[in-house]
């Protein structure tokens, strides 16, 4: 093997790891829900190639009110899902869309765009 | 030190207050820049309302609006008006409190509540008094907005209806840009095979011409695909990544390597290669993409076709009785209590019993039941129900989303945001797909650098990576359960089928046995009169006038029954004095002079009045046949026998036999005795049937079955189905069943007809059947595709395959799978 093969073999293989790492393995950090003083707990997520914030957590009990904004056009965004809560919402460009929901049972409970290629996580606490 | 905010009441820490306002040499601090700016633009409103809401009332404020959430406000009594009001600019549950306080003050309003959460008030009030006018002024007073009159059905489609422009604009756009993106590819696709042409290659500067193809191929990129690279961006800077990123990566890496090849040619010949252009790749894959996205636009917007239609069956308006007047008035005005006249040919405008008149009423919109069904005064009437014959006037029950369309339309929207078992698989891939895709490009580039002969290397380790990237499409594998789901939950609803998730559509297809409550499934539930026999010497019209007339005064069921089928034979009223019931046994009264007796046997012994041996004789056989047999004496001779029973619906035996032939075992479960559930089962072709079966133990049966490996499908209508309904592998309530036992269902047969069960298992045979063939589409073609364009083929049989075939196939990928669903809505339910 000679220096030109091994220059792209081991760039190659360094950007599987990097791609491996970047998507699988790096770490996403929680946001808690703010809760306001009638109970109710809050979070203003944007849509943009995924959800920032992607790890939200709430507590048990307590009513939760999401604001998507959807800050783009892309077809990937226009839908968000919450399969555990039988909630399927389309997500209007450069709006905020409500959501409302009651966990009642603590876990870690997906929601996804339409095709489930963006994710993120309601953590009930 | 805390300071309230005077706009709103909410305490605020003076200290770390960032909104502060002056005024009168005072300083004013406030919770938010919303109550602020309300300060700042009219501050003798707040400082002459001072004090504000005192702490404790604040407080007391916010218990009471988290109170609220859980508890809805209480129906508005018949003589107020209810009226909703979306409040917009509330910033704290204090802002809440103002609004409430402002409504409450307002002359006519009864009660007011406000709640922050949902940003709504509703408000009970007096018409003569108040108006949605006077309301909407309160709330601006207080320095808040009013969105618009909620009546939630109405805002539902509206909502549906802007989002429909919405998605017919971006359409458009998509359009535009495919349109762009064919003209630019199609010119580089003929430039670029002229260069293929030796004879006119050796005339042209081909280092001026790749300039050409870069000035074509430049709008393509920056025009037709930007959302693509944006997408993909922005999903890059999430750490996701989706289908947007395998178009971004692989038709960028084309490009870049042609726009390198076309600045410094002299770069790649100096290290051996030649400095070719995939101008014409990069330009046909977005293309040919774009066309897939504006076909998958299309069939995407049909899926939902069943959902919009059944949103758009609402009446806009209803004519409503005001004294002498009919008034017609937009159905958000409408309010429980109203009386609301509807004319032949006339939609009903909203849910409510029939006060006067009679009519039939095309109920198919809901039920799915092609024959209208005749409503009399104390009937229901459902909104979006089309009037077909005669005119009625009907007390409104319920308006808005308390109505049964706007229920239908959520349990329709709950079915289709939920998840089929069987779409885990796939959930699973796809979460994975893109970046294992990425890798695998990125593999298949640095073995064909390093296997591939050194001449040509490069272009093939470059085409085969833009190849791998551009033919693995995650759209059809994450369009092929949710498509399926939207078009037969919507055209189940139109086939009055509501199927509450996809869960119970999936489930509903492996059923084995199907378990049928006998009364108000095989049966209709309630008593009829079914045998009417009379002594030689008496006619039966007069014998049917006197009895009706006494059972006219009676409550019991079978009285109800004997009057029903009187009025149905039109037999005359008669005159009735003295009636008594006589507990145990039957009524006596006296009807057009003639001392009447109509009860059990009891009742005519215990009067001294003996049976002929005639009618002796008739008594028992239909005593044999499980009837409930009514004895008539007038004037003290036994003169008529009254058979009653609960009969069984004409469709019954057809839909059960269907079950039968669809390979299904039909169990009946009964509390009558094993004779009559014989007698029964018999008749309707049932096999197997539990006997004399306590309310409480029906779910023991359905465990029962369940324990001999039997998936059970439970159908049952009344509270006391409940339990076995929820026991059941899937259960299905019936229409004119009780709310429980629709809420312990999966499923929901809108009309009360065994042929809704058909329906409901063909449906979800068929949906299952679609989402498995969508599934091995999309895998299929992924785990075949990937490796082809990765040329696992080329070594062998020289196949390599092209990226440009490869963005073809990706893009009729997805358009193959939505056609597939959208084959359900040719969908059609058992008939009657």
């Amino acid at each position: 093997m000679e220096s030109p093969e091994i220059l792209v073999t081991l760039v190659g293989l360094s950007l599987i790891a990097f791609v491996l790492w970047y998507f699988f393995f790096s770490t996403r950090e929680a946001v808690s829900a703010v809760s306001s003083s009638s109970g109710v707990q809050e979070v203003d997520i944007t849509v943009k190639g995924g959800y920032s914030p992607d790890v939200i957590e709430v507590e048990k009990g307590k009513p939760v009110q999401l604001h998507f904004y959807r800050d783009e056009e892309a077809s990937c965004s226009e839908e968000v899902l919450f399969p555990d809560f039988g909630i399927r919402r389309e997500l209007p460009a450069f709006q905020t869309t409500l959501i409302e929901l009651l966990p009642q049972q603590a876990g870690r409970f997906e929601f996804t765009c339409g095709m489930g290629m963006l994710r993120g996580s309601l953590v009930v606490k | 030190m805390n300071q309230q905010d005077i706009v709103c009441g909410m305490m605020v820490d003076e200290a770390t207050a960032t909104h502060r306002s002056h005024f009168h040499d005072k300083e004013y601090v406030f919770c938010s820049a919303n109550c602020q700016h309300k300060f700042e633009a009219n501050p003798t409103q707040y400082v002459a309302a001072e004090p504000a809401a005192s702490p404790a009332a604040a407080a007391t404020r916010q218990a009471e609006s988290a109170r609220e959430q859980v508890a809805p406000p209480t129906q508005a009594p018949a003589d107020t008006a209810l009226a909703t009001l979306d409040i917009e600019g509330m910033t704290c549950a204090s802002c809440a409190s103002f609004v409430e306080k402002s409504l409450s003050r307002t002359p006519g309003v009864h009660k007011a509540l406000v709640n922050y959460a949902t940003e709504r008030a509703t408000v009970e009030y007096l018409p003569t008094q108040a108006s949605p006018e006077t309301l909407k002024e309160a709330v601006m007073k207080a320095g808040y907005g009013v969105a618009a009159p909620a009546a939630p059905d109405t805002s539902a489609a509206d909502r549906q209806a802007e989002l429909d422009q919405q998605k017919a604009v971006a359409y458009q756009k998509l359009k535009r840009r495919l349109w762009v993106a064919v003209g630019l590819a199609a010119l580089v696709m003929l430039l670029t095979m002229v260069m293929l042409w030796p004879a006119l290659a050796a005339r042209i500067n081909m280092q001026g011409l790749n300039y050409v193809l870069l000035g074509l191929t430049l709008p393509v990129l920056l025009y037709s695909g930007r959302e693509f690279y944006t997408s993909a961006w922005n999903a890059f800077l999430h750490r996701a990544a989706n289908m947007d990123t395998l178009i971004a990566v692989g038709t960028g890496a084309a490009f870049l390597y042609s726009l390198a090849a076309t600045v410094a040619p002299q770069f790649f010949m100096q290290h051996g290669l030649m400095p070719e252009v995939y101008y014409d790749t990069t330009a046909t894959i977005i293309a040919l993409i774009l066309v897939g996205k504006v076909l998958e636009q299309r069939a995407k917007t049909q899926t939902s076709a069943a959902i919009k239609s059944l949103m758009s069956l609402q009446a806009k308006t209803a004519r409503v009785v005001h004294g002498e007047q009919e008034i017609d008035l937009p159905i958000e005005q409408v309010r429980p209590g109203d009386v609301v006249v509807v004319r032949p040919g006339e939609k009903v405008a909203t849910d409510g019993v029939v006060v006067l008149g009679h009519s039939a009423v095309d109920e198919a919109m809901l039920t799915g039941e092609s024959l209208p069904v005749e409503k009399k005064t104390g009937d229901s009437v459902f909104g979006a129900t089309l009037n077909k014959t005669g005119s009625f006037r009907f007390r409104v029950t319920k308006v808005g989303a308390e109505t049964m369309l706007s229920q239908i339309v959520k349990l329709v929207e709950d079915a289709q945001g939920s998840r089929a078992p069987i779409q885990r698989l796939a959930d699973k891939v796809s979460a994975v797909f893109v970046p294992t895709v990425v890798c695998i490009a990125i593999l298949t580039f640095v073995l064909w650098f390093d296997l591939a002969p050194v001449a040509t290397r490069f272009p093939l380790a470059l085409v085969n990576f833009v190849a791998v990237l551009i033919i693995a499409c995650p759209c059809a594998l994450g369009l092929a359960t949710p498509t399926a789901i939207m078009v037969s939950t919507g055209k189940g609803a139109e086939n009055g089928v509501l199927i509450r998730n996809a869960e119970a559509l999936e489930k509903a297809h492996q059923v084995t046995t199907i378990l049928l409550d006998k009364t108000g499934t095989i049966t209709r539930g309630e008593p009829a009169v079914t045998d009417v026999l009379v002594a030689a010497t008496y006619d039966i019209n007069q014998v049917l006038q006197l009895v009706a007339a006494v059972e006219r005064q009676s409550e019991h069921p079978l009285a109800e029954a004997v009057v029903r089928y009187a009025e149905a034979e039109q037999v005359p009223r008669a005159a009735v004095e003295g009636f008594r019931a006589v507990e145990g046994r039957g009524a006596t009264a006296t009807a057009n002079g003639e001392q009447v007796l109509i009860g059990n046997q009891r009742l005519l012994t215990e009067a001294g009045v003996e049976l002929s041996a005639e009618l002796a004789a008739q008594a028992n056989e239909l005593l044999g046949q499980a009837k409930t047999v009514l004895y008539v004496a007038i004037g003290g001779q036994a003169a008529a026998l009254i058979g009653v029973a609960d009969t069984v619906r004409e469709t019954s035996a057809a839909a059960i036999h269907r079950l039968q032939t669809m390979g299904l075992e039909v169990v009946m479960m009964t509390g009558d005795n094993p004779q009559t559930a014989e007698k029964i089962a018999h008749q309707v072709g049932i096999k197997r049937f539990f006997a004399e079966v306590l309310p409480q133990d029906k779910a023991g049966k359905v465990q029962e079955l369940q324990a001999e490996g039997r998936v059970v499908a439970m159908v049952g209508d009344g509270i006391n189905d409940a339990p076995a309904l929820a026991q059941a592998d899937i259960g299905l309530a019936m229409g004119a069943g009780t709310d429980v036992a629709m809420e312990a269902a999966g499923i929901t047969l809108m009309r009360s007809d065994l042929q809704g069960v058909v329906t409901a298992i063909q449906l979800s045979k068929q949906t299952i059947r679609t989402i498995r063939q969508n599934l091995f589409f999309a895998f299929i073609y992924n785990v075949l595709g990937i490796p082809i364009a990765a040329g696992v083929l080329y070594p062998l049989f020289g196949i390599a395959l092209s990226p440009m075939l490869a963005a073809g196939a990706m893009a009729l990928s997805s358009v193959s799978v939505l056609t597939n669903s959208l084959r359900l809505r040719s969908f059609e339910g058992a008939k009657s």
